[in-house]
């Protein structure tokens, strides 16, 4: 049978184990005198049933599915004569793939050596061995799970302390999961960045003002010297996160202060959620908005003042990335902010301070870390953000700090050198995991330094 | 404490009561019909702080304070009690406008202090907060140092020129509130580390600060344990003779002792105000008489 389908006959197995656990349960605690003389409820016994029962049939079908293949592929490739068995990894996978597209039907076996028909329908046979018998050990360690469970409920087993326990180690397993992932995702950035750097030497890289990613094709090829400086990618990165801060963080703070202090209920209710509707825009709808609209615009109103501004501009990108970040700022920090409790407010009102004196002494104080925590996701936003800045500030990657000039972003350099036809091992695509190892490592320093500063700046009111 | 104290009163009460009108049928007794804005006892004095005549609170649609009509004297301590929902905060809350942060809620009436209407709209709050301070239920300190917290409304006021005489006010204050020493050592520390007791104190400290002539206090000792209560009861006791305090409390022996006057208030009605004494030992109404021995609330 197949994976898919195994998967809910396990589960229904449970259900019923569930249910015959339930029942017996309240059988057993019949001579007893009731439910309350059982260690536990039957639902834990119920539960315990259905765990026993899903858990283990789970694992072994999770492995058996991942195992499978792998085994069934070596049995083949081993079972080839030796004329026509691989003598490389590039050989094996030619065969193998010959063979399973045999098997498939997808090709003619009479275009391909005997052997390997021979061999496609040994991997046909096993395939089918292994389904049957993995579905078969699938169900009978269910059962097996389920029955013994079953049998172990007696009004002395205590199940409810094993269902905490087996949910415990589930819930643990859930929280890892996260961790895991950024612990690969980290590690196979480090692999990359670790070649690249055999490439392009680490100090290049940090301290290098000029950023041109090209590398030679050809030995000979004449202009194609490479810079991998990457000062100026990270100030056109902190120079449009900064101008998108100075837009979010005082209209943020500010509206989410309305919000949670001087709007009445109703008008909480109805602007609140209006405002979250710009983080729900799509970017690349923001960035239209900037390169089309605010762009020219900037560009006009500059040569009106006699300043020079190109068509793209760091300062058209981080206006309207700030725009976009602000429900970050305010709804993060009006929760926060409501969350103060209403005896600091009263308490400082009491004293005869105005709305804005309590709102400046008591609650931001208070209510800081929150507030930090909202700024530091939408700072983040803003360092991670691509679109509108590809299609706003451009692609130069100019060394500057004139707002009115063509920057180009860390992020938006990783999307054009791997976007494209280019060879794997090249300075130039690899300089993109160094990119964004660089990224990863700048935020998370953003990070704890601001977690530093909550720290010692809060006031902790509980 | 406060609850075996009240236990032990209410049986002495209950005796007293069995005495005179033997036999007693039923524990809860019929509620005698209150009349709109009538109240027995002696609510108006001469030359009061406050003048409170015809009160009324709607919160939304319902009426919470039903046409009250009281005097409070200067520098007296009167004590508001009467079961939980009678209005007796609300009506505290109406002294200082602290009811204002509801949106709901609307004062009718005229209040006035020292002869001015509190709730005229052309009315200072924060003048008015300045004068008649507030010390609430639960300590509510700030999450600030213990220097910061009573240094608070004389910085919003601007009471303190120099560095020098905020010290002064804040060392004034929390002598008042007898808790120098104890805290004299550490007024840069947290004031949330400090015990509830202290924090209570902490509060009046804070709220005498800026010189107030009036301070609400709204069952500040409900929260704290028997020893912190009495040395709170203590304070009120020396702070009577610069204040005038108003006082809402569940503890009928708080009133007792800390109060020269009691207004019993029942379901929105202030149905009795006279002296502490008096109530306690023969109230003039019924309700109230009920109320203290027990029978209700």
């Amino acid at each position: 049978m197949h994976t898919a389908n195994l998967l809910p006959l396990v589960l229904v197995i449970a259900v019923v184990a569930y249910m015959l656990a339930f029942m017996r349960s309240r059988t057993v605690a019949e001579p007893f005198g009731g439910i309350r003389n059982l260690k536990a409820l039957p639902f834990y016994y119920a539960a315990r049933a259905a765990l026993w029962c899903a858990i283990p049939a789970l694992i072994l079908l999770g492995a058996w599915t991942a195992f499978e293949g792998k085994v069934i592929q070596n049995v083949v490739v081993s079972s080839l004569p030796a004329d026509v068995a691989p003598k490389s990894e590039g050989e094996a996978s030619l065969v193998l793939s010959q063979i399973s597209n045999v098997a498939a039907g997808k090709l003619d076996p009479n275009f391909v050596p005997k052997p390997v028909v021979g061999a496609a329908d040994l991997l046909e046979n096993l395939r089918d061995r292994s389904s049957n018998f993995k579905t078969m050990l699938v169900i009978l360690i269910a059962v097996l799970g389920g029955g013994f469970a079953w049998s172990r409920v007696q009004p002395h087993i205590n199940a409810r302390e094993n269902v905490e326990r087996t949910l415990r180690w589930i819930f643990f397993i859930c929280a890892g999961v996260a961790i895991l992932t950024t612990v690969g995702i980290v590690f196979s950035v480090i692999f990359e960045t670790v070649r690249f750097f055999g490439k392009v030497p680490i100090t290049e890289f940090l301290f290098g003002t000029t950023w041109s990613p090209q590398t030679a094709l050809r030995a000979d090829q004449v202009g194609s010297e490479g810079a991998f400086g990457v000062i100026p990618l990270f100030t056109g990165t902190l120079l449009i996160s900064f101008i998108a801060l100075v837009v979010s963080v005082p209209v943020g703070l500010m509206s989410a202060v309305y919000l949670s202090e001087y709007a009445s209920k109703r008008g909480r209710a109805i602007l609140k959620p209006l405002l979250e509707m710009l983080a729900g825009v799509p970017t690349v709808v923001y960035g239209f908005f900037a390169a089309l609209t605010v762009a020219p615009f900037i560009s006009d109103l500059a040569d009106i003042i006699g300043l020079e501004a190109s068509a793209q501009s760091a300062l058209a990108a981080g206006l309207v990335m700030g725009v976009m970040i602000i429900p970050f700022v305010s709804s993060l920090s009006d929760d926060v902010i409501n969350a103060v409790p209403q005896t600091l407010r009263d308490g400082s009102l009491a004293l005869g301070a105005t709305q804005s004196e309590t709102m400046k002494n008591v609650i931001f104080p208070a209510a800081l870390p929150g507030i930090m925590g909202g700024i530091l996701l939408a700072a983040s936003r803003a360092i991670g953000e691509t679109m509108i800045v590809v299609m706003a500030a451009g692609l130069a990657a100019n060394l500057t700090a004139n707002p009115l000039s063509s920057v180009t972003t860390v992020t938006v350099q990783i999307v054009t050198l791997l976007t494209g036809d280019q060879e794997f091992d090249s300075a130039k695509t690899l300089s993109a995991f160094a990119l964004g190892m660089m990224l990863f490592i700048v935020t998370l320093a953003l990070n704890i330094v601001a977690l530093k500063i909550v720290r010692k700046y809060r006031e902790q009111y509980d | 404490m406060n609850t075996m104290n009240t236990t032990a009163t209410r049986d002495v009460a209950v005796e007293e009561q069995e005495q005179k009108t033997q036999p007693v049928e039923d524990p809860r007794p019929e509620q005698a019909e209150l009349e709109e804005g009538k109240t027995v006892g002696v609510p108006y004095v001469d030359d009061p702080k406050f003048r409170l005549r015809d009160v009324e609170v709607f919160y939304g649609e319902s009426r919470a304070i039903k046409k009250i009509s009281l005097d409070i004297a200067k520098n007296e301590v009167i004590a508001f009690i009467g079961p939980s929902g009678c209005g007796k905060s609300t009506f505290l809350r109406c002294l200082n406008r602290m009811n204002d942060s509801i949106d709901i809620c609307s004062v009718k009436g005229s209040l006035e202090l020292d002869g001015d209407d509190i709730y005229n709209s052309k009315r200072d709050v924060v003048e008015l907060r300045a004068r008649v301070g507030m010390v609430f239920q639960k300590p509510n300190p700030f999450p600030k140092s213990i220097y910061d917290n009573v240094a608070y409304g004389p910085r919003i006021h601007g009471l303190a020129n120099r560095k020098s005489d905020l010290d002064e006010i804040v060392e004034n204050s929390l002598r008042k509130a007898g808790l120098w020493d104890e805290v004299k050592d550490r007024l840069d520390a947290t004031a949330t580390g400090m015990s509830g007791g202290q924090q209570q104190r902490l509060c009046i400290a804070r709220a005498i600060a800026v010189s107030p002539e009036v301070v609400l206090m709204d069952e500040p000792c409900s929260a704290l344990d028997p020893i912190a209560t009495a040395k709170v009861e203590e304070l009120i006791a020396e702070l009577s003779e610069s204040y005038t305090i108003v006082i809402v409390t569940h503890s009928m022996q708080q009133a007792a002792r800390v109060s020269h006057r009691t207004a019993y208030f029942h379901l929105g009605h202030l149905v009795e105000v006279n002296d502490t004494n008096k109530v306690f030992t023969s109230p003039e109404h019924e309700m109230t008489e009920s109320y203290i021995t027990g029978r209700f609330g």
